[in-house]
């Protein structure tokens, strides 16, 4: 319930500020960061779903994502519709893949589900990489010019903005209502021990299939988005480790299990990586992914509660006073 | 003759799959903690391998001593540095600890050795041997029969000695290995040292028959994890016969299906275990 607690003023302030960011910095550059940092912070919000208030670690988010980004380029490639007709499909296909893996993993302990996870990715990227259906290894592309809007194909950076902007409400009001309601609780009750949960009748591997099945949903939109606005999918852009790995990293940065965490952790991280792509000179070098790892391990090793728990530890009184209030 | 040659060649490299999966069974038995970065360590042996021998001019032997050193000295420097803090804390850190760690390693390695395949130069195991018109090199076969006189070793060391019954003994009850004058952490630091160190001389004995890339490391990583999930976790002996079965099933399927389906198989194979026999062949329900 914390987090309802945060006061309507600050609630409005930022989306005030979200909503004239493109406006106020109109150049394309700085757009398509808003973009970008949009897109993270819904993929790793889904993430946060199962990852965070359930305490499920996943790492290997990257199937959902790419399976959402596949379907909608795959319909336009096989029958020329828009790719938004492939959007419900990558949901449906989503949902039924999270309950192929959390049916058996969740009856084990928190690590196998994680293992788990990290395989099937990969095994999903291995083998769309050598099927021809799905373009194997080149991948697939959307309409290079748009017929209409229904292509989700823009020149301008400013709609997919608001689209996306759009899709983050969605996902966080959802998260929220999750929070507050009994499913909330449950969640929470299961990441502080499973026993105990258990013991006290709440439906353990219900409730963690019920968010994974959430979340997978919420992750697959994020791929479809992404595949509408690149226009491009490709097994690594879509299913590779590095997409599982930035949903966690957004997550854990900001507080994995906080309804803001992947917001603030989106606008730390997007900005850095954008920098250091600048000075470094594209994906190549690697530096981003030293940097990633080097932070997730501070991260564990030192505050696995995320920088808003550093904040709320280091300023108290200020969040006893905003309960108060 | 050419399947007996893919058979063999097969169980060869599935003893070096046993040899380091061992060291991921070993964390797993000792401290219920799976180690995302293990692969990593068996990445930085075979780098291990490559600069004692261009640098130093070290024979198979000196090298493979010199990663299983390095390794194992990586392992309690990152069990103290690390692990020892996170493994009371919550499931998120936990992971997250070692799969930061597996990026950090792995993308440092791309960093300073670029991604290119790499190969050890020409040494004392090069060549190939004829075994009653079984053409084998030299290097693989040394390798392997080394990778499974090793595992035994680890797994006598586990089952017939003080220290394995000390570290068996932190594994089972931590509070009353403590009453019985055992230091848990000294033991589960010797874990993290002979698992890292088992990684880091597989790493050795690989780089001598395969070329290999910064790459590997994630795809060993993931072998590890359908060896243990095969063998069931916590069990040395386990992980032997199941190195052996999946290094088997891989060369096969590369055979029969193709070389890029090989992994796709032993991942399949994976996902089968986690439906129908979760807790291994070898493993107790």
């Amino acid at each position: 319930m914390k987090n309802l607690a945060v006061p309507h003023l600050r609630l409005v302030l930022l989306a005030a500020a979200l909503l004239a960011y493109p406006l106020v910095f109109s150049s394309a550059f700085y757009r398509d960061v808003g973009v970008t940092f949009l897109l993270a912070a819904i993929s790793a919000s889904a993430w946060n779903i199962v990852g965070g208030y359930a305490g499920q670690v996943s790492v290997g988010h990257s199937m959902f994502f790419g399976l959402g980004a596949y379907t909608p380029l795959l319909f336009y490639t096989l029958f020329g519709w828009s790719p938004i007709a492939g959007i419900p499909v990558g949901i449906v296909l989503s949902v039924v893949l999270a309950v192929v893996i959390g049916m058996p993993t969740f009856r084990l302990t928190g690590h196998y589900f994680s293992m788990a996870t990290i395989a099937v990715a990969e095994l999903i990227r291995i083998f769309v990489g050598t099927w021809d259906f799905v373009g194997a290894a080149i991948g697939l592309q959307g309409p290079a010019v748009a017929r209409g809007w229904w292509d989700l194909t823009f020149r301008s950076e400013l709609p997919y903005y608001y689209v996306f902007l759009a899709v983050l409400a969605v996902v966080l009001v959802t998260t929220a209502i999750v929070e507050s309601r009994r499913f909330g609780f449950y969640l929470r009750a299961i990441k502080a021990s499973e026993r105990a949960a258990r013991s006290l009748g709440v439906p353990v591997r219900q409730t963690k299939l019920k968010a994974l099945a959430l979340s997978a949903a919420f992750t697959s939109v994020a791929g479809s988005l992404y595949a509408c606005k690149t226009g491009f999918i490709d097994p690594d852009s879509g299913f590779g480790i590095l997409v599982s790995v930035q949903m966690v990293i957004v997550a854990a940065l900001g507080g994995a299990g906080m309804l803001f965490g992947p917001l603030l952790g989106a606008a730390i991280l997007i900005p850095l990586q954008t920098a250091t792509n600048t000075w470094f000179g594209g994906g190549g070098s690697g530096l981003t992914y030293i940097l990633y790892g080097g932070i997730i391990v501070l991260i564990a090793r030192f505050e696995p509660g995320g920088l808003f728990e550093l904040w709320h530890r280091i300023w108290p009184q200020r969040r006893s006073r905003a309960h108060a209030a | 003759m050419v399947f007996v040659q893919v058979i063999t060649g097969g169980l060869l490299l599935g003893a070096i799959y046993a040899l380091f999966s061992s060291g991921l069974t070993l964390i797993w038995g000792m401290m219920n903690f799976i180690n995302f970065a293990h692969g990593e360590f068996v990445m930085l042996g075979m780098y291990v391998a490559l600069l004692v021998m261009v640098w130093l001019a070290g024979g198979p032997a000196i090298f493979g001593i010199a990663a299983a050193v390095a390794l194992a000295a990586l392992g309690i420097v990152i069990y103290f540095s690390l692990i020892r803090h996170v493994i009371r804390g919550p499931m998120l850190a936990q992971i997250l600890s070692t799969f930061g760690l597996a990026l950090l390693l792995r993308y440092s390695a791309f960093w300073i050795f670029s991604s290119n395949f790499r190969s050890l130069p020409p040494n004392a195991l090069s060549g190939t041997i004829n075994l009653g018109g079984v053409f084998l090199p030299v290097a693989q076969l040394v390798a392997g029969v080394a990778a499974i006189a090793l595992t035994i070793a680890l797994h006598l060391l586990l089952t017939q000695t003080t220290v394995g019954s000390k570290l068996l003994a932190v594994a089972e009850d931590r509070t009353a290995a403590m009453l019985m004058g055992i230091r848990p952490d000294r033991m589960q630091a010797l874990a993290w040292g002979l698992s890292a160190g088992a990684a880091g001389i597989a790493g050795a004995l690989m780089a001598t028959a395969y070329p290999w890339s910064p790459s590997v490391g994630e795809t060993f990583g993931l072998i590890a994890f359908v060896v243990v999930a095969l063998g069931g976790f916590g069990s040395v002996l386990g992980s032997l016969y199941a190195g052996l079965i999946i290094g088997l099933i891989q060369a096969v399927s590369a055979y029969w299906l193709g070389a890029i389906y090989k992994d796709i198989v032993v991942y399949g194979l994976f996902v089968a275990l986690l439906w129908f026999r979760p807790q291994g062949l070898m493993g107790k329900a």
